[in-house]
């Protein structure tokens, strides 16, 4: 039985996990702030550090990364598939309504 | 399987049961006792929840050209602040996970009352970031009045946007509404885990002090009264469960709690650092 965290349980590994968060929000924070990248590109660059941070959190935080293999799949592929299912659902509808020039309509001042 | 329920029944002191019985065990659903299996379905849930409200968003956000920007530096520095908060509250919580592991009842406490703490100044700065929002005129055709907010700019670049593009404030106040929701249910979550019923007369003092001190005029007049209810539910649970809680009740709030984090680290970027005013 896989009951409260039976794996390697060091302190360290968490502190590590702490400042990688931290470190990606900082870059999180440049990027959007002094905005580099265009919007669409900003969109993808932004929800790809937050899937890496949502990874971490997840993993090691919430220890699902040492649960059973069998738990892991079901809540990740499930919750995923739902995303999927959604995102096909609003995003033609949304281009339709108002295609925008530059993909997102982020505002430049 | 069987070891495995002599285990769990070691852990909340029955007697051990014998292999060959025909309701001998209840068998661990995916590996994981129930109280957690029952905790990541309802987080499984609660993230279409989230996942709806931030899809929404960005349906607004691609149909709506242009879209407001008006996070000037102050408003994004403030919400780097609030994720750090979280981001810290997160590491405090997996510590006391592990005190609980440990046993070690002191510094269970200790570590619960340090996450609480993040996580209150996470609600303090966010409620301070509303209100100046609200005064600068962001907020929605009646929500004003039903929330009795007096102190609302009519004029200026936050009023003019509220009354061109209401699809801003309604996604902004929605979605940063529910998860304000979320940390405050979250930290008397915590409080109740961490302290029992000594938590309820410091709920009840934070309550009436803030239903007195806050002024009629605030935004938050009204809503304070959620920590009304919270309170009374932790009576009612305190009341049908009144026991010592134990050290999967601890892994299984931290769930929660990293889930309200991990929630936030969506809503910051997609709310607030896509719409950054460039100076």
């Amino acid at each position: 039985m896989h009951d409260i965290a039976t794996h390697d349980d060091s302190k360290g590994q968490y502190f590590w996990v702490w400042g990688a968060l931290l470190i990606l929000t900082a870059i999180e924070v440049v990027l959007g702030y002094k905005q580099v990248f265009s919007a669409v590109r900003m969109l993808e660059v932004l929800l790809l550090l937050s899937i890496i941070k949502s990874a971490l959190i997840v993993g090691w935080f919430m220890h699902l990364k040492f649960e059973t293999a069998l738990m892991r799949w079901l809540l990740v592929v499930s919750v995923v598939a739902c995303f999927v299912i959604m995102y096909f659902f609003f995003f033609p509808d949304a281009d339709r309504v108002q295609p925008p020039p530059d993909g997102v309509g982020i505002q430049q001042s | 399987m069987a070891e495995a329920t002599m285990e769990h029944d070691a852990v909340h002191g029955l007697p051990a049961r014998g292999h060959g019985a025909a309701d001998a065990y209840e068998a661990p659903l995916l590996g994981g006792y129930s109280k957690k299996v029952g905790m990541w379905l309802f987080l499984a849930s609660d993230s279409l929840t989230f996942g709806a409200l931030l899809f929404a968003f960005s349906y607004n956000r691609i149909y709506t050209n242009p879209w407001p920007t008006p996070f000037h530096a102050e408003s994004i520095a403030n919400a780097t602040i609030m994720t750090a908060c979280l981001l810290s509250s997160s590491l405090t919580m997996v510590l006391a996970v592990l005190a609980a592991k440990r046993g070690d009842r002191p510094w269970i406490r200790n570590w619960l009352l340090a996450t609480m703490v993040f996580g209150t100044a996470f609600i303090v700065l966010h409620g301070m970031e509303w209100s100046k929002l609200i005064s600068e005129g962001l907020t929605l055709s009646g929500f004003a009045s039903i929330l009795g907010v007096s102190k609302t700019a009519t004029s200026g670049e936050l009023a003019v946007i509220s009354k061109n593009i209401p699809q801003f404030p309604q996604a902004f106040f929605g979605l940063t509404a529910m998860h304000m929701l979320h940390v405050t249910i979250g930290v008397i979550y915590l409080g109740v885990v961490a302290f029992r019923k000594w938590f309820l007369p410091a709920l009840a003092v934070i309550w009436i002090a803030g239903a007195l001190l806050i002024p009629s005029g605030n935004v938050f007049h009204y809503p304070v009264h959620v920590l009304g209810l919270g309170l009374l539910l932790a009576v009612v649970i305190l009341f049908l469960k009144p026991k010592d809680y134990d050290a999967h009740d601890v892994e299984v709030c931290g769930l929660y709690w990293h889930f309200v984090d991990l929630v936030w680290m969506f809503i910051f970027p997609l709310v607030y650092l896509m719409s950054t005013k460039v100076s």
